[in-house]
């Protein structure tokens, strides 16, 4: 039975992991985060199905038509809903991204309808043995996927140009624009990549999950609690932690029954932050007085 | 980093983690304020034109059900066969000599306490008659008491609620044409124990009243027919893998799964099942109903046998066909597969049919008088079956365990279970 929690907690987590990048991001470049992460991984899931299913576009170009989309979103997103509401360090741009999110799924619902769909995937029908327990490809494909994109952001951030210009405007924002780089144009960017990951995460999930407008709703929390235990600060962090929240849900469910996934979960969140506030892997802060 | 910038970082972590705290305020904030803005309410007139038939005063009849909101399906299809039975009953003169009905809907979006308000609103308000319900049994459950204390009764088209017909009132105002989680509970135990020869059961419930309303109807009648129950899993609409959870029934050694969940988290059920690679037989309550189970369970959708009070895909006789025809006139539905939840629609028609009985027996919309009346319905052959008094002082579901059948998807198709 281990290995069926085992299995089941990495492929879930890493779900968490993917959507929880996104909030890293653009904590780490602005200090910002987009609260509608959770709507924007129902967005790539419902584009991705009218796209392939609906349209009967083939999935090699459905998808890098979502992701694109997705991107084009995010940067809508910071520019009209985040970006005039966290000048001045405002902290409003929390409720306007909280509305977004809740605007996309009502839109979803008019435009998408109420009714969950499924969204027949061969990578989703015949499940492969793993250590004598069954998991469907797709699966394999989250955790596979997520580590490439924490390790490609890690490349980003360290090895490129663009990397370290956005790495300059999360140490601050007034000696980058000195330095020449566009600040603005930077933390956009960084609010495209993000939402383009939760796009990501939609569709990878659709096949197991099915798509609706409202799938993404608890996902986002998740996402947003693991990207808080991981500490925010790196890449690997967020998505380890989003894998051992995966774990621990799993254990839950397995060891005391469905009803305790979300109260042990969630009650180790709180118990996370009262033990190491700045998160698992974040580094703690010294403040000197 | 300057001491400052950092002291200014430490903050507005501590900001955004006071955030999470606002975060779920206002995702609460934003459903209330959700509630109170998508209230929708409407009216089906009695009159459609030179059509009509009937001409006296018109007499209002109330439906409260989920119009918006994740069960918004439930409602739609309440609505649809009400109104289809509304208007053939108003064609042919209406009820009590010449005066036509006229349904006034109201929205609880799956809230107890909009339905409570809506119910009040309704009956000393527009003054109807009898209030129709929705889907939700919890909303069902908070309404009784407003219905007994104004005295007008209700009848129950879909929640499945033991304890809605089974009261404690009296004299007791709530009827039903639909199912009854005690007797579905009997009957897929029975089915479970006679047919498959099970002698461990699993549970596997949806996290919610209605799921515990099945566990206490399973766990009263599984001692009765000698069933053990091994494990009762619960889950939640929304998660994506319960393999864990029906890993321990497994290890429990259950020969049978029987399933309380609506239709997307059956098929989340299913796909586990898939997972661990187990072919348990599944018997189900009527959650995998709808045309949409096969799409989101996938292959394993055939592996449910699950119990209805109607199916359309069988269905002969004029009735049904007229319904249909009806359906595909009215609401683009070109075939039984586009019927988004059967039941709703069947048992809705067959008890806004027994209401008119029922209002020209009384002829009178007197709440008590109407009450009594139900006991002394004359033969009516409806779409489910021909009710012959379906309501007695000590039954007020008018359908029982003999009405019940199992279906299971076959091709996208619900055909009768045949073993």
């Amino acid at each position: 039975m281990w290995s069926q929690l085992i299995l089941s907690g990495i492929a879930v987590g890493s779900l968490y992991g993917l959507v929880a990048l996104g909030f890293q991001l653009t904590y780490a470049v602005s200090k910002t985060m987009n609260f509608s992460q959770g709507a924007s991984v129902m967005v790539g899931a419902v584009l991705c199905y009218s796209l392939n299913i609906t349209l009967g576009v083939p999935a090699w170009l459905a998808v890098p038509i979502t992701l694109a989309a997705a991107f084009g979103l995010g940067l809508l997103i910071e520019r009209f809903v985040v970006r005039p509401f966290s000048e001045g360090g405002s902290n409003s741009w929390l409720l306007t991204t909280i509305s977004l999110g809740i605007i996309l799924e009502n839109l979803a619902m008019v435009i998408f309808g109420k009714e969950t769909r499924g969204y027949p995937s061969t990578w989703a029908e015949t499940p492969v043995q793993l250590l004598g327990f069954g998991v469907f490809p797709v699966e394999l494909l989250i955790p596979v996927v997520g580590l490439a994109v924490a390790i490609s952001l890690r490349i980003l951030f360290t090895q490129t140009l663009l990397g370290k210009a956005l790495q300059a405007v999360s140490e601050s924002h007034d000696t980058a624009r000195l330095m020449g780089i566009p600040v603005e144009r930077m933390i956009s960017v960084t609010f495209g990549m993000s939402t383009a990951l939760a796009a990501l995460a939609g569709m990878l999930i659709a096949p197991v999950s099915n798509v609706s407008a409202t799938m993404g709703t608890l996902l986002g929390l998740k996402a947003f609690a693991t990207a808080i235990i991981g500490g925010l600060a790196n890449p690997w962090g967020v998505m380890l932690a989003g894998i051992l929240y995966g774990l621990v849900e799993s254990a839950a469910a397995g060891l005391l029954g469905g009803s305790y996934r979300e109260i042990i979960g969630f009650a180790v969140v709180i118990l996370m932050l009262a033990l190491r506030p700045y998160g698992l892997f974040g580094q703690a802060q010294v403040k000197k007085v | 980093m300057t001491q400052n910038s950092l002291k200014r970082m430490v903050f507005k972590r501590r900001q955004l983690l006071r955030g999470v705290t606002g975060l779920s305020a206002a995702l609460l904030t934003s459903k209330l304020a959700g509630c109170a803005t998508t209230t929708e309410s409407g009216t089906i007139p009695a009159e459609e034109g030179e059509e009509t038939a009937s001409a006296g005063e018109p007499i209002k009849l109330g439906l409260i059900a989920a119009i918006t909101g994740p069960s918004a399906v439930s409602g739609e299809s309440i609505t649809r066969g009400l109104t289809i039975a509304l208007e053939k009953i108003n064609e042919s003169g209406g009820v009590m000599g010449g005066r036509p009905l006229e349904l006034v809907v109201r929205d609880d979006e799956s809230t107890p306490a909009k339905g409570v308000a809506a119910a009040r609103e309704l009956i000393e308000q527009e003054n109807v008659a009898l209030v129709f319900g929705g889907l939700d049994s919890p909303v069902s459950l908070a309404m009784l008491p407003v219905f007994h204390e104004l005295e007008v009764p209700y009848m129950g088209v879909w929640a499945a609620a033991t304890g809605i017909t089974r009261n404690e009132f009296d004299p007791n105002f709530a009827f039903r044409v639909s199912a009854n989680d005690n007797i579905v509970d009997s009957y897929l135990l029975r089915y479970a124990k006679q047919e498959l020869g099970a002698t461990k059961v699993g549970l596997v419930l949806i996290n919610n009243p209605w799921g515990e309303s099945n566990q206490v109807g399973f766990e009263e009648w599984a001692p009765k027919y000698d069933l053990e129950i091994v494990g009762i899993e619960k889950f939640n609409d929304g998660d994506t893998d319960i393999s864990p959870q029906l890993g321990r029934l497994q290890e429990g050694g259950a020969d049978v799964l029987l399933m309380v969940a609506n239709a997307a988290p059956s098929a989340v059920a299913m796909k586990s099942l898939v997972r661990l690679g187990w072919d348990v037989p599944v018997v189900s309550h009527w959650g995998p109903t709808g045309g949409r189970f096969p799409e989101l369970a996938g292959p394993a959708a055939t592996r449910v046998v699950f119990m209805q009070t109607y199916s359309f895909f069988d269905a002969e006789g004029e009735r049904s066909e007229a319904l249909m025809g009806k359906l595909q006139e009215k609401y683009d539905v070109k075939g039984p597969e586009d019927i988004i939840a059967p039941v709703g629609t069947a048992n809705a028609y067959d008890a806004m049919n027994l209401v008119a009985l029922a209002l020209d027996t009384a002829e009178s919309v007197d709440g008590p008088t109407l009450r009594d009346s139900f006991y002394d319905l004359p033969p009516y052959e409806g779409l489910i079956k021909t009710y012959e008094q379906p309501f007695s002082p000590d039954n007020h579901d008018a359908l029982s365990e003999d009405d019940y059948i199992l279906v299971q998807w076959e091709d996208n198709k619900l055909v009768p279970f045949d073993g």
